[in-house]
């Protein structure tokens, strides 16, 4: 069941941008921004966790799910660390998918050219 | 025409995008990465039972992450672009391919000046708002905190 | 008076095209002197292959025009137009860079045929030409960014083209007389609808060039724009409408031309090499079979740059003619 949720809310959320892609003509740049402020807001006004309960996959793949877990790596680190966790939690959290995407676009950078299509 | 008859009239011959089939194809394609994030999770879970949610999740993200990235280099992830613009930029693979696909096309001024410098050039605003968003979301938390 | 009539009639001696292949697949694809499949064209950077294009151009016109030139007259669309003085340092021949964004052919070929009208010099090559992989790096998204073109959006042309003139040479074709564009802004702010940026130059020009010449449109054997495409093309004729002047059948925009529907290029081609390539293969072609006697060909350009547009300016637009004709002494 968790499957088809993960399918219908994920596809939605990338439904809605492409709707704004087509009505607003915002760049991708700015798409992913307002998602990501999308996520922190969900996951602030505490929507984003029952929803992940019901979609898994469907709301954190979404860059949405990148904003909700800097929110919630920020929150757990203020529980445990007090006021240096405003500072720490976000990109603790996060470090692994930035760290990723970092290092595979610096190998990929250099492996392959780019071309027009 | 005066400038304002002249927006209004270019607005009026513009062609229209196809609204519905392009929904479409976002939702499904859209769909199916977060299908495919969500059977990275089940199959993680299996292999590594001793990880919680927290790791898996980071662990799915980076595979997705790792995926889009290759797909970039191999010139396949701008084609599902084109034939799903939304469906492939919004989730976290579409992070990646801003990435990656900077730091291809800036890969002939460098590596320090090209690459590591230009590699931001999309995807830089994400980190950098989604910081500042949780950092003031953890400034309120906290004075919040100081009161309860 | 911006209509320049050349009374001496500057002569042209030989043409050259040479473009990629996505260019040598549409329909124009036969009319090119040159193909080139390679978008790098065997060099490490697409802005060397550029150079490349700009080089094979300026070298094939020379030889079939058989003529050393005084001078070249080139530009293009990369900052600083590097691709015309870097092809340049490898001809080593005088250089005079122009810039008139995709205007640049016709305004290379009005200033090359105002030197030869001078009498300082009897022979000069004017080129233009672009790059689909520089230009979007330049203008847009790295190339491997998997996003959507907007439906308004344009292909720039890969290619270049060259044109021979001289007042010393024999040749049934001169460039006779021509009009310098005035920069025309009518708030267009979407960087992806360069069509409806240009289209209010591409008619101001049309309409002084037509009262300046005494001349109307189907005085031609047919008129080219650019790379209007096809909202500007559109656009472009309502203007006139509005004017008077119905550009009726004969009226043809290069980028629409130059692509197929079927080749996923949107609203058509656009770029230097748009006008360039299509002048130096179509064009001249139609004229050397005879098909051609007189026509006018209006270059246009939108004289924008990345950081005007992301400073919220609008795009203006500029639109330089040229009338070539079969002259008989």
């Amino acid at each position: 069941m968790i499957y088809l949720w993960a399918f219908l809310i994920g596809g939605l959320i990338c439904a809605l941008g492409q709707l704004l892609i087509l009505k607003t003509n915002w760049t991708p740049a700015r798409i992913l921004v307002s998602f990501v402020v999308l996520g922190a807001i969900m996951q602030v006004c505490m929507i984003f966790e029952p929803l992940k309960k019901i979609a898994g996959a469907g709301v954190t793949t979404p860059i949405t799910g990148f904003g909700a877990g800097l929110v919630k790596g920020t929150f757990e680190n203020i529980d445990k660390y007090g006021f240096l966790g405003i500072f720490t939690g976000g990109l603790t959290a996060m470090s692994a998918g930035i760290a990723v995407a970092i290092v595979s676009g610096l190998v990929v950078g250099m492996i392959f050219k780019s071309r027009s299509k | 025409m005066n400038k304002q008859e002249y927006a209004e009239y270019i607005k009026k011959i513009t062609p229209k995008s196809k609204i519905w089939s392009s929904l479409c194809r976002a939702f499904i394609v859209g769909g199916l990465i977060c299908l495919l994030g969500e059977g990275l999770n089940a199959l993680y879970h299996m292999w590594l039972p001793s990880y919680d949610q927290t790791q898996i999740s980071a662990l799915v993200s980076s595979t997705l992450i790792f995926f889009a990235a290759v797909l970039t280099g191999l010139g396949i992830y701008d084609k599902i672009g084109y034939f799903a613009g939304g469906g492939s930029i919004v989730p976290i693979t579409g992070f990646s391919n801003s990435i990656t696909s900077a730091a291809m096309e800036f890969r002939k001024e460098g590596i320090i000046f090209g690459t590591c410098a230009n590699m931001f050039k999309i995807a830089g605003p994400v980190i950098v708002v989604g910081v500042a968003v949780a950092m003031l979301c953890g400034l309120g938390y906290f004075v919040v905190g100081l009161f309860l | 008076m911006s209509t320049l009539i050349f009374k001496q009639k500057p002569r042209i001696i030989g043409w050259y095209s040479v473009v990629g292949k996505k260019e040598s697949e549409g329909p124009l694809g036969y009319t090119f002197s040159r193909i080139v499949k390679d978008e790098y064209f065997g060099e490490k950077t697409h802005e060397g292959s550029e150079r490349k294009f700009f080089i094979t151009a300026i070298q094939g016109a020379i030889q079939v025009a058989g003529v050393q030139p005084d001078i070249v007259f080139a530009g293009d669309l990369l900052n600083q137009i590097v691709s015309s003085s870097f092809a340049m340092r490898d001809i080593g021949l005088p250089y005079v860079g122009v810039y008139g964004a995709c205007s640049t052919m016709a305004l290379s070929l009005l200033t090359a045929a105002t030197f030869l009208e001078s009498g300082v010099i009897q022979t000069a090559v004017a080129v233009a030409g672009s790059h689909f992989a520089t230009a979007e790096r330049q203008y847009r998204t790295p190339l491997e960014f998997g996003n959507q073109r907007p439906p308004t959006a344009q292909w720039t042309v890969t290619g270049a083209g060259a044109t021979v003139l001289s007042t010393k040479q024999k040749s049934r074709f001169a460039v006779t007389c021509g009009t310098i564009g005035r920069v025309v802004d009518y708030g267009v702010k979407d960087v992806n609808n360069m069509g409806a940026a240009m289209a209010p130059a591409a008619a101001d020009t049309l309409m002084r060039h037509f009262k300046n010449t005494k001349t109307k449109p189907s005085d031609y054997d047919a008129i080219f724009s650019g790379d209007l495409g096809q909202i500007g093309e559109e656009a472009l004729r309502d203007l006139l409408k509005e004017q008077g002047y119905d550009l009726g059948e004969n009226y043809y925009d290069c980028g629409k031309l130059i692509y197929d529907a079927s080749q996923k290029v949107d609203m058509g081609g656009s770029g230097c090499g748009c006008s360039a390539v299509t002048l130096n293969g179509f064009i001249m072609n139609k004229f050397r079979n005879g098909e051609y006697h007189k026509i006018l060909f209006m270059a246009t350009g939108a004289l924008l740059s990345p950081t005007t547009s992301f400073q919220g300016e609008s795009t203006p637009g500029i639109a330089n003619a040229v009338v070539i004709e079969e002259v008989t002494e």
